[in-house]
């Protein structure tokens, strides 16, 4: 008999009734929208009073290619901005740097200096948007000549608003940027918070991501366990770094992934916000409501969509669309139809954002909060998936906690084992990827992809030399030395990094002054 | 008289070449070929062309075969291709993996390389290729 299942292989009955939710308890797991414990969203008129922001993400080339684009994409509608760095820029390594050959632009924008910052916002006053920017080891550099950007425009720090990505403890689980050993890299972090609390109070410090873990294979119970569990190690930090709960809890917002299940992805985001409230209230003893509230900002899955065919992913990106906005979420970045074979074009970036405006403004399901709540099926899938989160927590919090867990590759096998399950049920068509695995088709025509020019590489290593000569080189060896003598000792870091930025000191001299003090890290190569 | 053939399995040398971390499909691929009957050498992430010829030399490998997803693939290859011929290696096939856009298949063959699976390809095709093209070098 054939067996139904979920994309991440839990089992489906055939119906859900009343007798699924014996144990469930409406006023205590389900609650009003805007009420603890969040199960049907965190405001009390949802989309009514704000529509999730449309925020692409976006980035190729040199910084005055991705200033275009965002022009455009502010032009047409979209309403904040999201950065896509570079492979070189991400590992926190220069343009002219043996390792960034071939990579130099292509990923996202190159950014060496805060020459380039500047250039990427030029026409943009940082006062009037906000800007996600998705960098991890060397988020602190990027932040810091975010700011400088703002100095230079004259925008005071608290008019400045965005969330910085910054979650490290991912990257080690699954997207796999690193520079420095976690420990140090969590040290990083703590002066980030504590910084931004005190002088960016509209800065969102950690986006605690589930996308990429999901992207590299987990299921929706794992993407969700990992994620909290690594948001539970943020809190500690923040906490161990002497600040009080409420000052920097209500500043952590959540990134999740939107795969191709539909139900599965809504109760994955509503047992997300129960879950956390409970840990942040219960746990941590928060008692500011804002600390309890997960806001995530979701992303449809890029690991979903197929070369082949590539006109169906619009579709695809579409309805997991429509799952992140059923589930509640506060701000939605949809895929181009072209991503995988290149960077989007901009007919595909633009099809994208018009698919979130479609959803906004034609199908009407804004119109009432939390549509699906009380579903027998997704209550019931929402109480599933959270009960499967719990036990993972349990096991990690057994293992002393996200980072001995991560030491000891739970985690990162746990993925492995189950991005391989995956791949060989869709070796044996159990499961269907339409156009790859089923209906496939032969002789497609070629679409048209984005080219990022080899030229780009160049051009940007001869801007890069014209700055390293124009810049006094002393002042830039001694915010260095500052730095690094701040890396030994215990020194908020972000007003040295600042510094050294307003030098024009590179993200690689930065980095690798910081690595210097604390270490490179290198993985266990498991397979 | 007749050549006498000793069977061995095949070595392969499996890397991530470049600054790009998407290793989800590398690591299916290096399990699947293990569990194909194959040696497999994984070198894990973040390597340089020249960390990827020198381990192609000190394993005496058959195949090398390299995943970039990052749109860096003419720029390693060129540099792999290159670093191969110098230290006369360079009739190793390399097989290509990630996101490739099929306008530089034809560029990157010239480059010694022998095969290109992009999004989609399934295991049992990889699986197959790799028997049936790749012969023990050494």
């Amino acid at each position: 008999m054939r067996r139904f299942s979920t994309i991440s292989d839990v089992e489906i009955k055939e119906l859900y009734t009343e007798k699924d939710l014996k144990n469930f308890n409406i006023e205590k797991d389900l609650g009003s929208p805007g009420e603890y414990p969040f199960t049907r969203g965190i405001h009390k008129d949802m989309y009514r009073g704000k529509p999730w922001t449309m925020r692409l993400f976006s980035g190729f080339g040199t910084a005055t290619d991705t200033n275009k684009r965002y022009h455009i994409l502010l032009e047409r509608g979209q309403h904040g901005l999201s950065v896509a760095f570079d492979m070189p820029t991400l590992m926190g390594i220069d343009s002219d740097d043996p390792r960034a050959l071939g990579e130099v632009g292509k990923c996202g924008v190159a950014i060496d200096t805060v020459r380039d910052m500047e250039v990427l916002f030029r026409g943009i006053p940082l006062d009037q948007v906000t800007t996600s920017m998705t960098i991890n080891s060397p988020a602190i550099v990027l932040l810091a000549m975010y700011l400088v950007v703002a100095e230079k425009q004259g925008v005071s720090f608290e008019k400045v608003g965005g969330t910085i990505q910054n979650d490290i403890l991912k990257e080690y689980i699954a997207q796999k940027e690193w520079i420095y050993p976690p420990r140090p890299s969590m040290r990083i972090i703590q002066d980030m918070m504590v910084y931004c609390t005190q002088h960016v109070p509209r800065w969102n410090t950690i986006s605690i991501s589930g996308y990429h873990i999901r992207e590299a294979g987990s299921t929706a119970a794992q993407e969700l366990a990992f994620t909290l569990a690594d948001g539970i190690g943020y809190v500690q930090a923040g906490i161990e770094a002497g600040l009080d709960v409420d000052q920097f809890a209500p500043r952590l917002s959540f990134f999740f992934n939107a795969h191709s299940d539909f139900f599965e992805e809504i109760a994955k985001y509503r047992a997300a916000r129960r879950m956390w409230a409970r840990i942040m209230r219960e746990r941590f003893k928060a008692k500011n409501p804002r600390s309890w509230i997960l806001r995530f900002h979701t992303q449809t899955a890029g690991c979903s969509l197929t070369a082949q065919q590539p006109y169906n992913n619009i579709v695809r990106t579409a309805l997991q669309a429509l799952s992140g906005v059923l589930g509640g979420t506060q701000s939605l970045h949809t895929n181009s139809m072209d991503e995988t074979l290149a960077l989007p074009t901009e007919l595909a970036a633009t099809i994208a954002l018009r698919t979130q405006q479609i959803i906004a403004e034609e199908t009407g399901v804004i119109n009432s909060m939390d549509p699906l709540g009380g579903s027998y099926f997704v209550e019931s899938l929402t109480n599933e998936i959270e009960k499967e989160a719990l036990d993972l927590i349990q096991k990690i919090d057994d293992m002393g906690g996200i980072i001995p867990a991560i030491e000891k590759g739970f985690p990162q096998k746990e993925i492995a084992r189950a991005s391989y399950h995956y791949q060989q049920q869709l070796e044996r068509q159990e499961k269907i990827v339409v156009g790859v695995n089923k209906y496939v088709q032969q002789d497609e025509e070629p679409i048209e992809t984005l080219y990022i020019d080899e030229k780009t590489e160049k051009k940007q290593i001869t801007e890069l030399k014209k700055i390293k000569k124009e810049r006094n080189e002393q002042n830039v060896v001694k915010a260095l030395q500052r730095l690094k003598k701040g890396c030994q000792g215990k020194e908020n870091l972000m007003p040295l990094v600042m510094d050294a930025v307003r030098e024009y000191a590179t993200v690689g001299e930065i980095c690798l002054s910081m690595k210097e003090v604390f270490g490179s890290y290198t993985e266990q190569s498991e397979f | 008289m007749k050549k006498t053939e000793i069977k061995r399995p095949l070595r392969l040398l499996v890397s991530k070449a470049g600054l790009d971390g998407h290793d989800r499909g590398i690591k299916i691929v290096a399990r699947a070929l293990r569990d194909a009957g194959m040696e497999v050498i994984y070198t894990g992430l973040h390597q340089t062309p020249q960390m990827i010829v020198s381990a192609a030399l000190q394993e005496d490998v058959d195949a090398i075969c390299v995943s970039i997803l990052s749109g860096a693939h003419f720029a390693l290859i060129k540099e792999i291709y290159g670093l191969l011929k110098k230290n006369k290696l360079s009739n190793i096939p390399i097989i290509l993996g990630g996101i490739v856009p099929e306008d530089d298949f034809s560029k990157l063959k010239k480059l010694g390389v022998k095969k290109i699976f992009t999004p989609g390809a399934s295991l049992q095709d990889i699986i197959s290729f790799v028997q049936t093209n790749i012969k023990a070098q050494f």
